[in-house]
């Protein structure tokens, strides 16, 4: 039956086709703003999307190479009988070939590591803690069972001082800039994890991680939590602000820290005079 | 050398017993016992105890594949009532029929540490090892029968444990099967740290003294007891790869062993091999730490790295000899082959941190990581272009075991590709914990290994239970399984990309993933995965009705040349009432100038024939 070869062919075919189809939908293509589903957002995420076309491109041509040729052998090389019941033809007899089995090793052996090589630089310049950003950080974000904490600096524009301002699930940064974050978790091992700007990194409990990024269309994003920290992982969820200048986010920090220094006897007072 | 030593005495075939020359040859002879319960329970019998671990291995499989069927439902119709489960577990007015989301990291915990552990291990090197084996190199057992044995009921404390585990307060483990600490340490962390994680790790213990009894036993009985002629370049490949996962279980799992010990005493002594210092969880006072949370993921690796080539070496190996049978054809390049699975293994041991990229491990310690696992890639491609070789100008005959055969190359190339992502650590900053990781290792382990276990089953079922099973039967269930396969997995690499991230209850949380087309993909993989699981009831039926009711199965249905085709189907208690003697390869199939179209092992080569050296 070497009609067996057409549902391989069709296996093959389907896993090609919906790579083919996943740059026309902006579900199936890599996450980006909803507007522009096509634009990459982030310096690193740009990098890390042509780095991953280029591994795209690669393996899709040696996997249809090797799948074209296991459905041709698959059709081509069946077992037929004649009427007497004896094969049409006997099976080639031989061992191998060593000129192949050198060309089928120096070959991959050369691309995989081209591939590596082209990597490190990417790589080097998003996480070597020597190409990190000289510049004051945006804020210290606290992973803890279910929740991001972040601690922004106050007037002062320093952290771990006392007019801090602290917010839940809440991450503001102003495009066009680098934003540097401290990266720090209370409990369990987190994750934080940008998808729009293809960042990840685990908050492990006793480490502070300095992690950069950058957005280049102000709007809103998500945060997620990546590591399974427990049961409510699924929800530890925070929206990220990129605003678009910088006078807009000391706004935002301005009113936040109004909100968090009224004292809870205001807030009451407040409440009952209304 | 020692196979000589074995083989001296040969010609006489009686069952003698002990009286003559004890140890040597034939005389080695035991009778079967005669009770019931040394014949099937506390057997010694490698062929009885291969056995027991296929029949434990696929109710496992059952369980394993039941909890995977409710995360799709969950992950489709988040929170809404399922059937069956919801009436049982979720009636209660707080509930109101929903899965509460600790339950479905519970689900996802231990459909991984079932399949891993339980299933897949238990039935490629449990199985499929101890079966085959003795049987391939011409052996009566096992070097050690009795360890054998114990092997099979150290299993039986994990069994228990785990299943057990189900019903304790706080339900079971649901740290992830990779159970990294301070989850996992911290009783209050989450209901499944409170006594399921304990019991997770007793059963991983056990499990783990069980594959290292199995592998102290593989890799002494090949050394030692080959039949005469049988040098180490006549093994098939099948023996070749069950001996080299043997020497990956007995270096790497120590290190497990001793990672699994150092969590149970940090969760129940109250050590700090893993805890920071002042680290604390759910508002409890803090503790005295001074560990650290990444050396386990680093020993854990160590040896779950291995583990997968553990689970996909073996499979590899009966691809390997089913491919040549059915294409009439010699192995194209056995040694190149046989040198692959052994880059495979030492490779495999310095590439663990490629799971810790994004961990918080030194970034340039990810790079070195990167460049050794973009090499592990070669190894696995020289296979599939030697396996593409092999049925290069055969005569392909389309069993079910050759096409469970030929998915496993097909399959195991999406598998392989879709790695080289992953091992770029810039690319794996965003696919690292996402569902592009879920399609991958399904495509190595469904795709890849189960397809080569159900390949190996239709083939090896004959000998095993001296029966058929129904070729009609198996090329339907090959092509539902096939193609819902590829429903089920394929599209978690798009959801992947799209940065879906993996372990997490209710997609719908996040506004990048509520779109229409995610949605549907997610259901459309449910609809795929609930038809793959009942495609399996085919599988089921033709198993259970085989053994029973099956044809008498000829000793040698597939006319194959190892060793196992040239005993009766089921061999005897010996296997062998005469060692057999080795003349050549295993794969020489279509060897010009003789009428049939194979040749056994047993059997000289005809004259003239001269096997190339490099290759054969």
């Amino acid at each position: 039956m070497r009609y067996w070869s057409v549902l391989f062919a069709l296996a093959a075919i389907f896993s090609v086709g919906v790579f083919l189809y996943a740059p026309f939908s902006p579900d199936w293509w890599l996450p980006n703003p909803a507007s522009d589903y096509r634009h990459v957002v982030s310096t690193f995420g740009r990098e890390i999307d042509s780095l991953y076309l280029i591994i795209l491109s690669i393996t899709g041509i040696v996997f249809i190479g090797t799948q074209v040729v296991l459905v041709w052998e698959m059709f081509r090389f069946v077992d037929q009988k004649d009427e007497a019941g004896k094969p049409v033809r006997p099976a080639q007899y031989f061992h191998g070939s060593q000129r192949l089995e050198v060309i089928w090793t120096i070959i991959p052996a050369a691309i995989l590591v081209f591939i590596a090589l082209y990597q490190m630089g990417t790589w080097a310049s998003i996480k070597f803690r020597s190409s990190a950003p000289k510049v004051p950080p945006v804020a210290e974000i606290t992973g803890r069972q279910y929740q991001w904490v972040m601690r922004y600096p106050g007037p002062d524009g320093k952290l771990n001082t006392q007019d801090d301002l602290f917010t839940v699930n809440d991450l503001h940064f102003v495009k066009n800039r680098t934003a540097l974050i401290y990266l720090k978790s209370s409990d369990v091992i987190h994750s934080f994890f940008l998808p729009q700007m293809r960042i990840k990194q685990d908050a492990v409990p006793g480490l502070t991680i300095p992690v950069w990024f950058d957005a280049d269309t102000a709007g809103k994003y998500d945060l997620a939590c990546a590591e399974l920290c427990g049961w409510g992982h699924y929800k530890m969820r925070a929206s990220v602000t990129v605003h678009e200048t910088d006078e807009e986010f000391q706004k935002w920090l301005k009113e936040k820290l109004a909100e968090q220094n009224q004292s809870q006897l205001t807030m009451a007072t407040d409440s009952q005079e209304r | 050398m020692s196979s000589e030593a074995i083989g001296k005495g040969s010609g006489s075939a009686a069952a003698h017993g002990h009286e003559v020359d004890h140890g040597h040859g034939d005389d080695d002879i035991h009778p079967a016992p005669s009770y019931f319960i040394f014949k099937y329970v506390f057997s010694h019998d490698h062929k009885v105890i291969g056995l027991q671990f296929l029949f434990s291995g696929l109710i496992f499989f059952v369980l394993g594949g039941l909890l995977a069927m409710a995360i799709r439902w969950q992950l489709a119709w988040p929170w809404k009532p399922m059937p069956i489960l919801s009436q049982a577990l979720w009636s209660s007015p707080s509930l109101g029929y929903q899965m509460p989301p600790e339950f479905y990291n519970k689900l996802f915990t231990m459909h991984a540490t079932i399949m891993i552990f339980f299933v897949i291990i238990p039935l490629l090197a449990g199985a499929f090892g101890n079966f085959l084996i003795p049987l391939m190199i011409g052996a009566r057992d096992m070097a050690f029968p009795r360890l054998n044995m114990l092997s099979y009921w150290f299993m039986w404390p994990a069994f228990v444990l785990i299943t057990y585990s189900f019903v304790v307060e706080g339900g079971s483990a649901e740290a992830g099967w990779t159970s990294y600490p301070i989850l996992t340490i911290a009783r209050w962390s989450t209901p499944g740290s409170l006594n399921g994680q304990t019991f997770w790790l007793l059963a991983l213990l056990f499990a783990g003294i069980s594959s290292l009894m199995g592998s102290i036993n593989y890799i002494t009985t090949i050394v030692m007891l080959r039949a005469p002629g049988m040098k180490m370049f006549r093994m098939p490949m099948t023996v070749w790869a069950m001996f080299i996962t043997a020497l990956l279980q007995a270096f790497a799992l120590p290190v497990l062993t001793s990672a699994l010990i150092m969590q149970t005493l940090d969760r129940l002594v109250g050590t700090n091999f893993f805890s920071p210092i002042g680290w604390t969880v759910a508002n409890a006072p803090p503790v005295v730490g001074g560990g650290g949370p990444l050396l386990f993921q680093h020993l854990f690796w160590f040896y779950s790295h291995p583990a997968v080539y553990i689970m996909i070496l073996p499979a590899m190996g009966m691809v390997s000899d089913i491919i040549a049978t059915f294409s009439r054809k010699p192995l194209f390049g056995y040694k190149p082959m046989v040198l692959a699975i052994a880059g495979i293994a030492g490779l495999g041991f310095i590439v663990w941190g490629h799971h810790m990229f994004q961990s918080g491990m030194n970034p340039a310690l990810g790079a070195t990581f990167m460049l050794s696992t973009m090499m592990i890639a070669l190894p696995s491609a020289i296979k599939v272009f030697n396996w593409l070789g092999t049925m290069w100008g055969g005569r392909i005959q389309y069993t079910a075991a050759m096409l469970n055969a030929m998915a496993f190359v097909a399959m195991f190339v999406i598998g392989g590709l879709s790695g080289i992502f992953m091992a770029a650590t810039p690319v794996d900053m965003h696919i690292h914990d996402t569902y592009f990781i879920v399609g991958h290792i399904h495509y190595v382990l469904f795709g890849g290994s189960m397809f080569g276990l159900f390949g190996a089953i239709y083939y090896w079922f004959p000998k095993m239970f001296g029966r058929m099973m129904s070729e009609r039967l198996g090329l339907i269930h090959f092509f539902l399984s096939f193609i819902f396969f590829n429903g089920t997995f394929f599209l978690m690499h798009i959801i992947g990309m799209h940065g879906h991230p993996r372990r997490i209850a209710d997609p719908t949380i996040y506004p990048y993933l509520q779109g229409a087309g995610i949605t549907g993909m997610n259901q459309f993989m449910t609809y795929s995965a609930f038809a793959l699981g009942l495609a399996q009831l085919i599988f089921a039926y033709n198993f259970i009705y085989s053994l029973f009711l099956g044809p008498k199965a000829p000793i040698n249905p597939w006319h194959a040349n190892t060793l196992e085709w040239t005993t009766s189907s089921p061999p005897p208690h010996y296997n062998y009432a005469r060692i057999p003697t080795v003349y050549h390869p295993p794969y020489e199939y279509s060897v010009p100038g003789i009428s049939e179209d194979y040749l056994p092992q047993t059997e000289p080569m005809p004259p003239g024939i001269v096997l190339d050296p490099v290759m054969a």
